[in-house]
């Protein structure tokens, strides 16, 4: 019993950073169309942004999460500026072949300027972890889990009541109408790619000083950010919410009762599993498959 | 022109071993070939079938494995049964390898096909990474990270004429040319067949497709078996050639680099996958005196970007465009004689 409650609270720590990842890919592709093969690159480039200031310039460790987040908004912008702009129009398969030579720019970038080899991010908080009851967590870990609520609860509030979050929606329903009424989409698909890219930077800013950062941490994030999508399904916020917290859950189970080599393997079970039986995803509508 | 320039070409292929003697020219051109090889595989899955399977690596791994193993031999227990397998002759590993992906992937087609886009993207990823972890997961069959080794190399002939260890670079470029010309020609009998043709119209349109009575998942699932089986034969090439298999083999790069080859040359065509693989084969060549692998990779995905902004159709259909060389081959073009377009619509 005491074993099961320390894997729910991991999970639960572990689910809001996977939140986090799967809300910034969900609501990129839910409103652009597109899917973000950078994601993952993205994730990685907040580590290392985290450990630029922690570890390298030796700022405040709280400075790195801003920092990270300001980092991925920008890059994503900038993605979004130079690249899909151009190829709004075609197909999605385009679409996506363009993220992935966006992404090997970016992954290779990342190794050429840092290195292959791990880095840590240095964090003021101490190693005697916090007990609650039957329960013990790292303080590094327990801020994480905060700061992770903090970010799933602002992007709730920036979707669902601000005028930028209104003109979103609009533009996820209908781009044409929604420009009719004087949304200005361009503006809006770079805004989108944007915080969904300082959303994925964020998760890993959160995560890298708790494991290492690496070039190569955004391969297995971008997957289980796709697991995650696929779980809550495509474009679908509360669906990517929930996706992330079921993603840890099993990790951890997985992890803890079967075996910890398969633990990665757990998202992709449950996308097949999802795929024999609902494959639209928990919380999309049934248009987005076919 | 039109029929001079492949008979040029094929000439070259064929007498490259007697002019071309570095060691370290021809093993590129090996390797090469093998990824030509499954990037023409790819190639029917994306180009003619129209699905961006970005698992396929999947495939060629298995097929890689699957020939290690039948000639290493190995002993797993699968719960309280242990089985042993002696080691066989390696061309055997070959054909179990074509015959173990073939059925991989109807497998995974019969799966992934419910769905279509992103989902379907997503879905094959996510095979390749399952198949990655197995390898490196399953000590007992696999070894996991510490590789399969002293692979054999395949072994040709018969015991009346006697038989040639295909060990080392010109035996082995020979071997990869004739199972590349293999499966090209079995790709252009396929893209002309009433198959080719069925897969060719539901890339174009897969309601009216269906309306006209075409067997969708039918005709997708045929691409996705033949196609995974030749990327399987590619993998057992691999195999047997580099003589080491690790669970690396499954990283997305190496699906990048097939997909950057049909993209580059021009998908939906016979000739694209073989003019991406060749740029992308000598390409590293050149590149690799002035730049260390992270800038080779930057360039690599800077010119898929710009191929994909500049020439979205690749480089072989512009070429025939620009040169009016309309090859017959062309996956756009209407079937060449009015006789088969009469034959097809009978028989559908």
């Amino acid at each position: 019993m005491e074993e099961l409650s320390q894997h729910i609270a991991n999970a639960i720590i572990l689910g809001s950073s996977y939140a986090i990842l799967g809300i910034g890919l969900t609501l990129i592709f839910g409103i652009m169309r597109v899917v973000n093969f950078t994601h993952g690159e993205l994730y990685a480039l907040g580590g290392y942004a985290a450990y630029m200031v922690s570890t390298v310039l030796g700022l405040n460790f709280f400075l790195g999460l801003p920092v990270s987040i300001l980092v991925g908004a920008l890059v994503g912008a900038a993605i979004e500026f130079i690249l899909l702009r151009r190829i709004r129009t075609s197909d999605m398969d385009t679409g996506m072949l363009v993220m992935i030579g966006a992404g090997i720019i970016i992954l290779n970038s990342i190794q050429l300027i840092w290195g292959g080899v791990a880095k840590s991010v240095n964090t003021p908080f101490s190693d005697v972890p916090v007990v609650v009851g039957p329960v013990s967590v790292s303080s590094l870990r327990l801020f994480v889990l905060v700061a992770a609520l903090v970010l799933i609860a602002a992007t709730y509030f920036l979707i669902n009541r601000t005028k930028l979050g209104k003109a979103m929606r609009a533009t996820f329903q209908d781009p044409d109408v929604a420009s009719l009424m004087g949304v200005n989409i361009g503006v809006i698909y770079t805004a989108t790619f944007a915080i969904g890219s300082a959303l994925a930077a964020a998760a890993g800013a959160l995560l890298g000083p708790v494991f290492l950062v690496t070039p190569s941490m955004g391969n297995m994030a971008a997957l289980k950010a796709f697991a995650i999508v696929i779980l809550g399904g495509l474009g679908s916020i509360p669906g990517a919410t929930i996706g992330g917290f079921i993603l840890a859950f099993s990790e951890e189970m997985g992890a803890g009762y079967i075996s910890s080599g398969y633990r990665d393997a757990m998202g992709f079970l449950i996308i097949i599993m999802v795929l024999l039986i609902k494959p639209t995803g928990l919380f999309a509508r049934s248009e987005r498959v076919g | 022109m039109k029929r001079f320039l492949p008979i040029a070409f094929v000439l070259v292929l064929v007498t490259l071993p007697l002019w071309m003697r570095d060691p370290y020219y021809l093993h590129m051109l090996v390797t090469t070939g093998i990824f030509t090889i499954a990037a023409m595989s790819l190639n029917l899955l994306l180009g003619y079938n129209g699905q961006l399977s970005l698992g396929h690596v999947a495939f060629f791994g298995i097929g890689a494995y699957t020939s290690a193993l039948v000639s290493l031999g190995f002993d797993v227990d699968i719960f309280d049964y242990t089985i042993v397998h002696d080691p066989w002759p390696p061309v055997l590993g070959f054909f179990i390898a074509i015959l173990v992906t073939g059925v991989c992937g109807y497998l995974i087609g019969k799966l992934s096909f419910k769905v279509r886009g992103a989902y379907f993207v997503i879905v094959t990823i996510s095979f390749a990474e399952v198949v990655r972890l197995v390898a490196l997961n399953w000590m007992d069959l696999t070894q996991g990270p510490l590789a399969l080794t002293n692979i054999p190399p395949i072994v040709l002939g018969a015991k009346s004429i006697g038989y040639v260890s295909i060990l080392g670079k010109v035996p082995s470029y020979y071997l990869v040319l004739g199972v590349a010309a293999l499966a090209f020609l079995l790709i252009s009998r396929i893209v002309h067949s009433r198959y080719g043709r069925a897969m060719i119209a539901l890339k174009e349109n897969e309601s009216l497709a269906l309306a006209c009575g075409i067997d969708v998942t039918k005709y997708l699932v045929f691409g996705a078996v033949v196609s995974a089986a030749m990327a399987g034969a590619a993998g057992s090439l691999y195999a047997h050639y580099i003589r080491i298999v690790d669970p690396e083999i499954f990283m997305f790069m190496n699906t990048v680099t097939m997909v950057i080859m049909v993209i580059t040359g021009g998908k939906g065509t016979l000739y694209g996958p073989i003019v991406g693989g060749l740029i992308f084969g000598i390409l590293p060549v050149g590149l690799r005196v002035v730049a260390g692998p992270e800038v080779q990779w930057i360039i690599y995905g800077a010119l898929m970007i710009a191929i994909l902004l500049v020439l979205p159709e690749g480089i072989v259909p512009a070429i025939q465009r620009r040169f009016g060389l309309s090859a017959g081959n062309e996956s756009k073009e209407r079937p060449p004689a009015d006789k088969s377009l009469v034959r097809g619509e009978q028989a559908l």
